[in-house]
């Protein structure tokens, strides 16, 4: 118990154990379609607002970097080639799991965390029902879909804040903004995106359901759930990050290159 | 109709500390057994491991042939089906309301029509006074109103095993006494398994057929009610009977020295007091498992004190008329045209 490396490494595993068991469960039935079309508009309900108002300053301070960098260069018709890309990429699948992580992860660990420390979980697990499957699961699900579609919209938005601020703040011109779109990017951008934010979304939930599930000593316990939910989310989310985009370029051939 | 639950030298620990080690007892079928033990003896943990909700380090938990501690995940749900908990808070589903709360195990495990789920849930809320009161969320409503309900979700699958998490803590007496009958009738209705796990002496003296006392992380004593009632056993004598001398002190347990002086101080132990009857079915047939008071006793040749299996001088004995109520009603909702007759006995009794 003293040692921190082994406390750490026991985390890990038991935290991997628990990923594998929702992954058994996902596809035993009956599946709980209820919960999760309710669980999916909880978090799309708290997370679609701050989500599009983080999406527009996000493109806006893209295309005012890129707008100065481009035009000392003389690439200015390349700027909306270079936000499209930052946006899609990167900036939509991460602005849209640190909200999704934020927002609908810490309600979540903080609802199971109550039900946990409540003995609601103990009391479902002797009627008979793996809160596994009848509550972890559905919630996943419901995340990943989230993500997905959220990411669509932050996409979206954040390319219509750069075109706002190239266009009409920095002068820039709306045609050559618009033609440059396909000039760098690609499809294989989005799907890439997509699947990043499907992936993190799945994370941001789980972590959010382990801790939640593993709360313990009354409310303070919970509180403390949630904190370390959200603080380990975010972190694990930028190391994954990185390791998925390594990847992509190894496996996805660059346009221009 | 009940079964039986064999316990054969259970340990558990969490990390370095050990909480029980080798408990071994059975749970006969179909009669009400009472664990008893000081605050902080890991009641609690020992019914979360009947359960199957903490796997113990060794032992076994036998029901119907199984080994619970080695069933795999998948079929310990299946052996939970036996058993209705009821939680120390009742354990509702905070975001349902009673009715939802009820139904729920039937939603999830039977196919039944919604009439049909409808009609098992009434009886069981009427069943525990609760009728009326099935719109309510679980935190508008009492402890003892919560721990009603909970009882009420724990009997809507029929369980033949049914545990009970201190049923009696936090309520009043009245409740205490109308809860602890409701256990008596609902055991000769059903003749599930009971066990109940309490510190409330009077509950332990007077509801069960047999009983079990945790002390110092192994169990002191379990068998008949009789047996631990007469027990000339130090921890046994002082639990059951409250009283200030004895092995057990404020902290868990008093040590060698404290207890040496106790000893040299000559303090004589007040007699033990007389063992009561067992509290009856509220509808006047025998309970499930009946047992003329005083057969331990005589049987095993132990003389029980004076005045015992007698009335209490001043307490009411309620004898039932012909076809008598085993509804429960609650204390607000006393059935003005119930036909159960008090009558004061005041002849026996020491």
């Amino acid at each position: 118990m003293s040692n921190p490396v082994a406390g750490a490494l026991r985390q890990s595993g038991s935290f991997f154990a628990y990923c594998l068991d929702c992954l058994l469960a996902i596809p035993r039935r009956p599946f709980q379609l209820r919960e999760m079309i309710q669980q999916a508009w909880f978090v799309s309900s708290v997370s679609i607002l701050p989500t599009a108002l983080v999406a527009i300053p996000f493109g806006a301070v893209i295309s005012l970097q890129l707008g100065t960098l481009t035009s000392q260069l003389g690439a200015q018709s390349y700027t909306g080639a270079a936000s499209v890309l930052a946006v899609v990429r990167e900036a939509g699948p991460i602005v849209t799991a640190l909200l999704i992580a934020g927002a609908g992860g810490s309600a979540i660990c903080a609802d199971l965390g109550a039900r946990k420390i409540r003995e609601e979980l103990d009391a479902m697990e002797v009627l008979g029902i793996d809160p596994v499957q009848r509550l972890v699961v559905p919630r996943i699900i419901a995340c990943m879909i989230v993500a997905l579609l959220l990411n669509g919209l932050v996409s979206v938005v954040g390319v219509a804040g750069g075109y706002f601020f190239n266009v009409v703040l920095q002068g820039g011109t709306p045609g050559a903004y618009l033609a440059s779109f396909q000039a760098l990017g690609q499809i294989q951008d989005l799907i890439a995106g997509e699947f990043k934010a499907v992936v993190f979304g799945a994370m941001a939930a789980l972590i959010a359901c382990y801790k939640g599930m593993t709360a313990k000593g009354g409310p303070k316990g919970v509180g403390d759930a949630v904190n370390q939910s959200v603080v380990i989310s975010f972190m694990l989310l930028f190391a994954v990050n990185f390791v998925m985009t390594s990847i992509y370029f190894q496996i996805v051939p660059q346009k221009g290159t | 109709m009940g079964v039986e639950v064999q316990i054969d030298g259970l340990t558990k620990s969490f990390g370095r500390q050990n909480i029980w080690a080798d408990v071994s007892f059975t749970l006969p079928e179909g009669e009400i057994s009472v664990l008893l033990g000081p605050s902080g003896t890991g009641k609690s943990v020992f019914l979360k491991t009947l359960v199957g909700l903490l796997r113990p380090d060794r032992g076994h938990i036998w029901i119907e042939g199984k080994d619970l501690p080695e069933l795999s995940e998948r079929d310990l749900y299946e052996v939970r089906k036996l058993f209705g908990v009821l939680f120390q808070d009742g354990a509702l589903f905070g975001s349902m309301n009673l009715y939802d709360n009820v139904a729920f195990p039937l939603r999830e495990h039977t196919r039944k029509s919604e009439s049909a789920v409808r009609d098992i849930v009434m009886e069981k809320l009427d069943l525990v006074g609760l009728a009326g009161d099935e719109k309510k969320l679980p935190g508008e409503i009492s402890g003892g109103m919560r721990k009603r309900a909970g009882l009420a979700r724990a009997l809507v699958l029929e369980p033949e095993i049914i545990l009970f998490d201190e049923p009696d803590s936090g309520l009043d007496p009245v409740r205490t006494t109308l809860l602890n009958h409701l256990i008596v009738d609902l055991n000769q209705q059903t003749g599930a398994t009971f066990l109940i796990v309490t510190h409330d002496i009077n509950t332990a003296r007077t509801v069960p057929d047999n009983i079990g006392l945790i002390y110092r992380r192994h169990l002191a004593m379990f068998g008949p009610r009789e047996m631990l009632l007469s027990s000339e056993e130090p921890v046994v004598r002082q639990f059951l009977n409250a009283q200030r001398h004895g092995p057990i002190g404020m902290a868990e347990e008093k040590d060698a020295s404290e207890l040496e002086a106790e000893a040299a101080a000559g303090i004589e132990l007040p007699m033990l007091p007389p063992i009561p009857l067992q509290m009856q079915p509220t509808d006047g047939r025998p309970r499930a498992a009946e047992r003329i008071p005083g057969e331990w006793c005589r049987t095993n040749g132990v003389i029980p004190p004076v005045g015992s299996f007698a009335p209490a001088p001043g307490q009411p004995t309620t004898v039932p008329a012909q076809g008598g109520v085993s509804e429960w009603a609650g204390p607000d909702r006393v059935d003005p045209h119930a036909d159960t007759v008090v009558i004061e006995r005041r002849d026996g009794g020491a």
